[in-house]
């Protein structure tokens, strides 16, 4: 039995598109504050998931990837991967990633630094983006540095999901997202106290 | 015949929501985003979920018979 499609099953497509748009303008990288702020948002008002459970586009891509397209190899994630300790442990991580890439754009904004025209991949490989930054001296140089900073952000955790998509099963990146992490943990603090 | 079922970990699941999104019956749910929930009285135990569980913290199970 196959269930209706909603409008929201085709949100992949948004997902798929802005990692296209970066490498046209990145000044494009600002849309991705909308996954950041929605689920946040969903998780302390309404203090459920539905942002992974319905919305969230990039689970609906690794599933088309891993599934329809038979990218995946379907096995189990390893185990330390679900752990507590390992979700929370690379939340941190990827705050503190988050927090280095707004100091850079401090640092820009307060003319200490320079805008460099760079997408980080995977926190240590600096890839030259120059071919996307033709709009970005028409902005504000700190506005342009968020948008590479946050558009590095975007695509490392997209190629680490790419992975595991690969070897595990095709929402493995499920397991360890950080705004998964982040948004089950305020459901908890929103529900806590509740009888099971 | 035995009913079988699927059981959560509760403790382990992420309350992604791939399982909801496959079960035919909408036996499964994911209430408070903390963990999925399944409804013995929907639940076949058809095994889909288990099957989409990115973390694999599902498992059908078989009733004990009395």
């Amino acid at each position: 039995m196959k269930k209706a499609k909603k409008w929201y099953d085709y949100l992949w497509i948004v997902s798929a598109l802005y990692l296209i748009l970066g490498f046209f303008n990145i000044l494009f990288a600002w849309l991705g504050l909308i996954c950041f702020f929605v689920p946040l948002a969903i998780a302390i008002i309404s203090g459920n998931k539905a942002y992974c459970n319905r919305y969230c586009g990039r689970g609906q891509l690794f599933q088309l990837l891993g599934e329809r397209l038979r990218l995946s190899r379907n096995r189990p994630v390893p185990r330390f991967l679900k752990q507590k300790w390992f979700r929370y442990g690379f939340l941190i991580f990827f705050l503190a990633m988050f927090l280095n890439m707004l100091f850079t754009t401090y640092l820009v904004a307060a003319g200490a630094s320079s805008l460099r025209e760079v997408v980080t991949l995977l926190w240590t490989f600096r890839l030259p983006w120059h071919f996307a930054a033709s709009s970005a001296a028409s902005v504000t140089p700190w506005v342009a540095q968020f948008a590479f900073g946050f558009y590095s952000v975007m695509l490392t955790s997209t190629v680490l999901g790419l992975i595991t998509m690969a070897l595990f099963k095709p929402r493995s990146w499920c397991v360890y997202c950080p705004m998964g992490t982040m948004t089950q943990g305020i459901c908890q603090l929103r529900h806590r106290g509740e009888a099971k | 015949m035995k009913k079988r079922f699927a059981v959560v970990d509760t403790a382990l699941c992420v309350a992604c929501g791939c399982c909801v999104k496959v079960c035919p019956r909408q036996a499964i749910t994911v209430p408070k985003g903390i963990f999925a929930e399944v409804a013995r009285t929907q639940c076949v135990g058809c095994g889909l979920c288990a099957k989409a569980c990115p973390a694999s913290v599902i498992e059908i199970m078989q009733e004990e018979t009395p």
